[in-house]
């Protein structure tokens, strides 16, 4: 099952295997190039469609017609030609396309012609005063244990923050017979007149029906407090209350389990490693790879498709594969690109898709007060840095994070940055009156993954050296 | 707009910033120059390793002289820069490189030099406890150690700074020349002026000699590193080997640094470096086969900084061969960053008193130009 790659050199080589991935992988493949797609987890699919080839609810209804959808692609992905491994998760990429890639406990390097990253997206940090307590976790990881195992949670839960996923979770939860005591849902009241112009393309939209049936599938069996401006969770070694205001109103509640979301940023960390430029998004709030219209990176030969990219669903991400796709077989197979569809049938369907993302964006702006913590509020999980730390270094001289590093040691644990990354950029920008863009982002390096000193050691010689064995 | 400047130096890098230190303590009012940040390249990201051990006989001097600085840094730049001193061990892995070790520490011996000290396998064993158990012995140098580069340079930025230099960072220097016997030096909207201009660009630094007239046979290298998840803690000195290409290093917090000079592709233009994972490889097999506990420690990060190298890797320190009022200090070839808080120090010595008693004659750049006549300005 966990084969190493069967060749060291392919055409295409696809990294994620959720929507993105999954079509980038079915195009190239169908189009006669050798395609080889890599995916960390245990089957393909990504967040969105996790475990869609061996999740054990099998009430259609409970997961949603969006999840099932997952299960044609995955289909048309293993009937394409493709090389899938899964349990692949792919550690380096480099601006000559060497992939460096552990596969039950042993690497190789592959080289690519073209690369088509699929990487997806991450859960923005949620650092509230406690957000590491144990009992405090992400919505993200509740789903996957939904999705994956069917748990839902059965002690006093609490759910806290905004955005699709918050409540499509929820609502999952409730169908499976889970228990929610309480959402506090931390939406800026402004968002709702800023979002006003964006409404009728989001009414237009298919969100629209899907969330406004979720959100009052929701409100009719959980209450809901809107508003909520402050947040904290608390507790001795483990989570025992929950504490919110709304306006001047402040209410202390008894939790077992908080799960927090306040949507998600691209999975940069494998771009920004291989050389990919960024930049700033000033209304996603978060950074995101300088793609062409074709989704080509600043890296010769690498494309971006899906919530990597820049988030956008997954019916954007399906199309955004579609089109890293083509872009390799018009590179690679000219000729092959004939059969396809063309290129502007693939741009009205994103355009089809990308509808009502700008409302979306808008309304589910996370707070600054949620994104910005302050005095003892861990930001670094990895080093346990609190923000107070972060602000002194600054005055006596840290000008971004990367300097950070000669006063503290955040971003330089296993993680990487991706727990605090974003939340140090802006914290560094406030401190120093400076736009997230003038202050940069943690230079990444590989691997982006860890793996052991034994598995390195491991990996196969240099040409060189085997042929001198060889021959001696 | 022209500001004047006692010292104009280029390059923020360990030796930059030393060498503007010393000259304020001198006082001198230098300017600092560096295109990125203080410690952004080599000087930030190196292994931090403080060594006397196994230096070119040329350049002992001078790392003596820098270790007597070392030993009182935080009395210089305030700050501890993380320096630690648990000696240096350099390893023999067979009968032969011990014999070359024994040689090596009695040429030392004979030129007056005593920090390199002969060690037998049970006091390797006892320095180094998790050495495998086939070798045979090593050379000691007790009074080494490692410090934080990052952190060592970025303290060094700040006290010049605090004691009256002035920093420019995120600008390069441009359009470097000498008008009216000053030397000239653009940077952004300003020019800055003086009669001395010290040339410690670093990986940049052959470029600006070249454009001077004095070209050097130097290359751009990047020396890879990679860092360790936390291991339980099992050696304090640092450690490096007689024959193949490794050095090692654990941290207070239990991290463990890993290098030896393999080399990655360095593109200085993007500020950017590509990895070599298949000698980081040939490094992860080295310290799988000397130290077994480390098997199954995870890799987590891996990077090269990008520095200079010469011909003879040697560094180049002392007055110009062509110019009056210009200064070298670059090239050092891998092993610059226990050298920086010396040689600013002796930098400000030849600056401001016409000489030093340290020992530097080999370093100067006339090696590489023996026809060269001397011909100031």
């Amino acid at each position: 099952m966990n084969v190493a790659p069967k060749r060291d050199s392919y055409d295409v080589v696809v990294i994620g295997a959720g929507p993105a991935g999954l079509a980038a992988a079915a195009t190239a493949a169908e189009a006669d190039l050798s395609a080889l797609l890599l995916d960390e987890n245990a089957g393909p699919g990504g967040q969105v469609w996790r475990a869609i080839a061996s999740t054990p609810v099998t009430e259609r209804d409970r997961l949603g017609a969006d999840y099932w959808a997952g299960a044609e692609l995955v289909r048309a992905v293993r009937t394409s030609g493709a090389e899938i491994i899964q349990r692949a998760t792919v550690w380096s990429l480099d601006r000559h396309l060497e992939v460096g890639v552990s596969i039950g406990g042993a690497s190789s390097l592959v080289k690519a012609r073209r690369v088509i990253l699929a990487t997806g997206a991450l859960e923005r940090p949620f650092p509230i005063p406690g957000w590491t307590l144990p009992g405090v976790m992400t919505a993200g990881a509740a789903q996957t244990m939904l999705k994956s195992s069917g748990l839902v949670p059965d002690g006093r839960t609490v759910i806290a923050g905004q955005g699709p996923l918050l409540w499509l979770l929820a609502a999952q939860i409730l169908r499976l017979g889970g228990r929610i005591d309480r959402i506090l849902d931390t939406t800026e009241r402004r968002n709702y007149f800023a979002a006003l112009p964006h409404a009728f393309a989001f009414m237009t939209s298919p969100y629209f029906a899907k969330g406004l049936a979720m959100m009052r599938e929701v409100r009719a069996k959980v209450p809901v407090v809107s508003g909520v401006s402050e947040l904290a969770a608390a507790g001795d070694g483990q989570l025992a209350t929950v504490t919110y205001a709304v306006g001047s109103r402040r209410e202390t509640i008894p939790a077992e389990l908080l799960l927090l979301h306040q949507g998600v940023v691209p999975n940069v960390n494998l771009a920004m490693a291989a050389g990919v430029e960024h930049r700033w998004d000033d209304l996603q709030l978060c950074w995101s790879p300088v793609l062409d219209h074709n989704g080509s990176a600043s890296v010769e030969g690498i494309g971006i498709a899906g919530d990597g990219a820049g988030i956008g669903g997954a019916g954007a991400a399906i199309v955004r594969g579609h089109i890293a796709a083509r872009v390799a077989v018009e590179a690679l197979a000219p000729a092959a690109a004939a059969k396809l569809a063309p290129m502007a049938t693939f741009r009205a369907s994103l355009a089809q898709a990308e509808r009502g993302r700008a409302f979306l964006d808008t309304l589910f702006r996370p707070a600054r007060q949620f994104r910005i913590p302050s005095g003892d509020t861990v930001v670094c999980r990895c080093e346990e840095v609190t923000a107070k730390d972060i602000v002194d270094a600054v005055a006596i001289g840290a000008t971004g994070p990367n300097q950070l590093k000669a006063y503290r040691r955040s971003g330089m644990g296993p993680c990487q940055g991706r727990l605090c990354g974003l939340t140090v950029t802006e914290l560094m920008a406030q401190a120093r009156g400076k736009t997230p863009q003038e202050i940069g982002y943690y230079r990444l390096r590989a691997p982006v993954k860890p793996i052991t000193l034994a598995e390195l050691a491991a990996v196969p010689k240099t040409e060189a050296d085997v042929q001198a064995v060889v021959r001696g | 707009m022209t500001k004047l400047a006692d010292a104009i130096v280029v390059g923020g890098g360990i030796h930059g910033c030393s060498t503007a230190l010393h000259m304020c303590l001198a006082g001198m009012k230098p300017v600092l120059i560096e295109k990125d940040y203080a410690g952004r390249h080599a000087s930030g990201v190196n292994a931090g390793g403080v060594r006397q051990l196994a230096r070119h006989v040329a350049e002992i001097p001078l790392s003596i002289r820098s270790m007597g600085i070392w030993e009182r840094i935080e009395e210089l730049v305030d700050d501890t820069c993380s320096f630690e001193s648990h000696g240096q061990v350099l390893v023999a892995e067979n009968d032969a490189e011990f014999d070359a070790c024994r040689a090596r520490v009695a040429e030392l011996n004979a030129l007056g030099f005593t920090h390199e000290e002969l060690i037998d396998g049970p006091e390797l064993r006892r320095l180094v406890p998790a050495v495998a158990e086939s070798c045979p012995g090593g050379v000691v140098s007790r009074r080494d150690g490692a410090a934080d580069p990052a952190r060592t340079t970025t303290a060094f930025r700040r006290k010049a700074a605090a004691l009256g230099a002035t920093v420019c960072e995120g600008v390069a220097a441009t359009n470097i020349r000498k008008e009216d016997g000053l030397w000239r030096v653009d940077v952004g909207a300003d020019t800055y002026a003086g009669p001395v201009l010290v040339n410690a660009a670093g990986a940049w630094a052959g470029r600006m000699a070249a454009a001077l007239g004095e070209p050097v046979p130097v290359e751009t290298v990047a020396p890879m590193l990679m860092i360790t998840s936390r291991v339980p803690r099992f050696i304090d000195p640092v450690v490096i080997l007689r024959g193949r290409k490794l050095s090692f290093k654990q941290f207070a917090n239990g991290t463990v640094l890993i290098g030896g000079g393999h080399l990655a592709t360095p593109d200085q233009d993007r500020n950017e470096t590509v990895l070599d994972w298949r000698s980081l490889a040939i490094s992860a097999r080295t310290v799988f086969e000397l130290f077994p506990v480390m098997r199954s420690a995870a890799i987590v990060r891996a990077w090269a900084g990008i520095e200079a190298r010469t011909r003879d890797e040697l560094p180049v320190l002392g007055p110009s061969a062509r110019h009056a009022g210009l200064y070298h200090q670059f090239g050092f070839s891998l092993h610059g960053f226990q050298l920086g808080p010396g040689a600013g120090a002796v930098m400000t010595e030849l600056i401001a008193n016409g000489g030093t008693q340290t020992r530097i004659g080999d370093l100067s750049i006339d090696r590489f130009h023996p026809s060269t006549p001397w011909n100031p300005r």
